[in-house]
């Protein structure tokens, strides 16, 4: 790791400035995924300014029925949180099948939603990547790519996002929102998530020293009947090969209402759009769920050794689809 | 949804003290006491505890956060050292393998792994245990898949899962069940 100085600041208005006034520094949360890259050399600010005395940490109720995470609330914290267990289920699961216990307890929501890619010739200073050298070339195109993007990719990078949370709360239609010294925003969690097209390096339209404060959930009465289903290469403690976030209605065995995103899969948490598409109004039925994961992978590319995810991402879907059909039917 | 209209603010431009990038002292509350070092900012909070303080009961595994030997606690929540910078945990209690035992008495975790012969090699050992104490105060140990997922941050090399379940299991029924070991 290079050489680096800290600040701690205590109130938002100083971290942002901090960091704006500084292009050399970047905020420091959890630090689970930061520190990491600090030490491979990967990510090299000069300064850290610390924001985990912000207060930032709670979950709270919106006016309107919706809820607020504070960008520096916990993931553990907010899985445990009763309120979204309650309303939110997808979004605790996908906190709980993600990283470890004690990452959990260490990483903040923001930063889950700003880590970066796992793809390992990012995380390789040695080799080309066109996300953390832009220009230099995709090593993954040819490379060991099993683990990499059939989804939203482009000619210059097929890096999978890593999150899980990111994947519930595309399937809510979060909001992230932000303070730069320009203000405060409020980003749809779509637009949150840029594809890599030409520029894979810019994953987020936020500005230097532009801080997320808070993600908010929407009321969404179908979000309490929704799930995370998580497949990977070992049960716990694993990044997804495949992912679902689910929510869904079913009422005389048609589905009224239905959002779907895919992890694991795309360059961004993935709102699976022609599957929602397929299946709003369908019958609940194995064949409506199949042709919705065929509709949604139409334009998957492979890319040699992940191609096995395509068939993974339409099956992961329909047993997504047939388990929530179930349970809503013995509900 | 509300707009993407800014709204204006006036922050303080940067205001922060800063620290660093040479040796700054560092004052930290380690199991009970508190101790100086004099540290660079980049240090971690498991190298200042085994470079800095001779706490070697902490172990350095990986160093990239996917092993569970550096498990200590923050503020009584279970962490993991290496990814944590020792500068950041000015005003936090931090406890690690050394400040489990009451004086000569070993915490009933600590027991239980010796009883039941929960280790080989030993090397994440001390992660293991912390890891364990905290679980039990978290309330995940249910039963035997409940701790398996709940101590998946702790790897063991030796595979002595089996016997490591088995202490949690004794500590938890000894001590009234979850969320009773606090």
């Amino acid at each position: 790791m290079r050489p680096i100085s800290y600040s701690r600041v205590s109130d938002v208005g100083t971290a942002i400035g901090t960091v704006a006034a500084d292009p050399t520094s970047a905020f420091l949360a959890g630090g689970t995924n930061q520190v990491d890259l600090l030490r491979i050399y990967v990510e090299q600010p000069r300064r850290l300014v610390d924001i985990n005395d912000l207060p930032l940490k709670q979950v709270e109720e919106l006016p309107g029925g919706g809820l607020r995470l504070g960008g520096l609330a916990r993931m553990s914290d907010v899985a445990e949180h009763p309120t979204v267990r309650r309303r939110y289920p997808m979004v605790s699961e996908s906190l709980v099948l993600g990283a470890s216990p004690q990452l959990r307890h260490m990483a903040s929501v923001a930063g889950n939603l700003m880590q970066r890619t796992r793809c390992t010739y990012f995380r390789d200073t040695e080799v080309a990547c066109n996300k953390r050298s832009p220009g230099t070339g995709c090593s993954a195109m040819e490379g060991v790519n099993r683990g990499h993007a059939v989804l939203g990719t482009s000619e210059c990078c097929i890096a999978t996002h890593p999150s899980d949370l990111g994947v519930a709360l595309m399937a809510l239609d979060a909001v992230v929102q932000t303070e730069s010294p320009a203000g405060q925003r409020s980003i749809p969690i779509d637009d949150f998530y840029l594809l890599p097209g030409k520029t894979p390096e810019r994953e987020h339209p936020l500005s230097h020293g532009e801080l997320v404060t808070g993600i908010d959930l929407p009321p969404l009465p179908v979000a309490a009947h929704s799930r995370y289903i998580k497949i990977r290469d070992r049960e716990s403690y694993e990044f997804a090969l495949a992912a679902v976030a689910v929510a869904m209605s079913v009422v005389d065995g048609r589905i009224t209402e239905i959002r779907l995103a895919l992890g694991g899969v795309a360059t961004k948490p993935w709102r699976a759009r022609a599957a929602e598409a397929a299946l709003d109004g369908a019958p609940a039925t194995t064949d409506s769920f199949t042709r919705a994961a065929e509709a949604e992978l139409a334009t998957a590319v492979p890319h040699g050794m992940n191609a096995f995810k395509i068939e993974l991402a339409k099956r992961t879907i329909v047993r997504a689809l047939t388990e929530m059909t179930q349970r809503e039917g013995s509900a | 949804m509300k707009s993407q209209q800014a709204v204006q603010t006036t922050p303080t431009p940067d205001s922060a003290v800063v620290r660093g990038p040479d040796e700054v002292e560092v004052r930290l509350r380690v199991n009970g006491e508190n101790r100086r070092m004099s540290i660079e900012p980049r240090v971690s909070l498991l190298d200042a505890l085994r470079d800095r303080l001779d706490l070697h009961g902490t172990k350095k595994g990986c160093n990239q956060g996917a092993c569970g030997a550096c498990t200590v606690w923050v503020d009584r929540r279970r962490v993991l050292a290496c990814l944590t910078l020792a500068i950041s945990c000015e005003n936090r209690e931090i406890t690690t393998i050394e400040g489990l035992a009451d004086g000569d008495a070993l915490h009933p975790m600590q027991e239980a792994f010796l009883d039941l012969d929960a280790f080989q090699c030993g090397y994440c050992t001390p992660g293991q245990i912390m890891s364990a104490v905290a679980l039990l105060t978290e309330g995940h140990a249910g039963d035997d898949d409940e701790i398996k997922e709940w101590m998946s941050g702790n790897l063991c090399r030796c595979a002595a899962y089996p016997h490591i379940r088995a202490a949690i299991r004794r500590v938890r029924d000894e001590q009234g069940g979850d969320r009773a070991a606090h």
